[in-house]
């Protein structure tokens, strides 16, 4: 239930304001559900994933997809995962929480001003 | 030319945050497919959702290797945010965006200090034998 609960703020709030869900994923599964940091941000991406094939499915219908642009950045992206992913394995969970903590304060502030 | 080795840049950065810290990297994917390749807000959004599989993918194919990702609480997150965001487009237009824009980041700055705050209070029990033995649980939790 409570998962459920996260699920639809995630929506909700990514609907509303453009932020991806992970922002909204990941500080409700440590704070709330009591996840530690590593499975709270793994299962965040998977969860992501799924949003994401859903999203693209429904803006495909609307042909509003540049799979070209997509590329360009996407794989670079993936690239990019691959690292962060192992790096996270090398950091503390103090230091990965509070580095989270760093990132949300900043797109907090963005949304602030 | 720099435009698209910026664009480059920028992408990997943006995997890298998504793999570092669960985001999807639609926050950097977004500005960049807009600013950097000229695509509209409507398009960029459409487009990053499409950018964000593969950097996904290959995010959750090496946590799932590292024991990380729980599937089950993914499948539910995943379901339930679809039904969040088809609420979340409903109110969005007869709400007043700028306030509730400011609402969120207030919103946010409380979260970042409350994760900050934990993380800084509970030092002494989140040692190395409690992360090694959670990621022994882990590994042997069946995939998918």
């Amino acid at each position: 239930v409570l998962l459920v609960l996260i699920g639809l703020a995630a929506g909700f709030f990514s609907a509303l304001f453009g932020v991806g869900g992970g922002i909204v994923i990941v500080p409700l599964l440590l704070l709330l559900a009591h996840f530690l940091q590593r499975p709270a941000m793994a299962t965040s991406l998977a969860a992501i994933g799924i949003i994401a094939v859903a999203g693209t499915i429904s803006y495909g219908f609307h042909g509003e997809l540049k799979p070209g642009a997509a590329a360009i950045v996407g794989i670079p992206g993936a690239i990019g995962a691959i690292a962060g992913t192992a790096l996270q394995q090398r950091l503390a969970n103090r230091t990965l929480s509070l580095l989270f903590a760093l990132l949300l304060f900043g797109i907090g502030l963005k949304l602030l001003v | 030319m720099w435009t698209i080795v910026l664009v480059v840049a920028i992408g990997l950065l943006a995997g890298v945050l998504a793999g570092l810290f669960g985001v999807g990297g639609g926050i950097l994917f977004v500005p960049t497919l807009t600013l950097g390749l000229g695509l509209t807000q409507l398009h960029a959004e459409a487009t990053s959702l499409l950018a964000i599989i593969p950097t996904v993918v290959a995010g959750t194919w090496r946590q799932q290797r590292y024991g990380n990702v729980r599937w089950r609480s993914a499948l539910i997150l995943g379901l339930a945010a679809i039904a969040g965001v088809e609420g979340g487009v409903q109110l969005a237009e007869s709400l007043p965006q700028a306030t509730l824009r400011r609402l969120f980041g207030a919103l946010m700055l409380v979260v970042a200090a409350q994760v900050a705050f934990r993380t800084l209070h509970q030092d002494g029990r989140t040692g190395k034998a409690r992360t090694a033995s959670t990621l022994g649980a882990a590994k042997s939790a069946p995939p998918e």
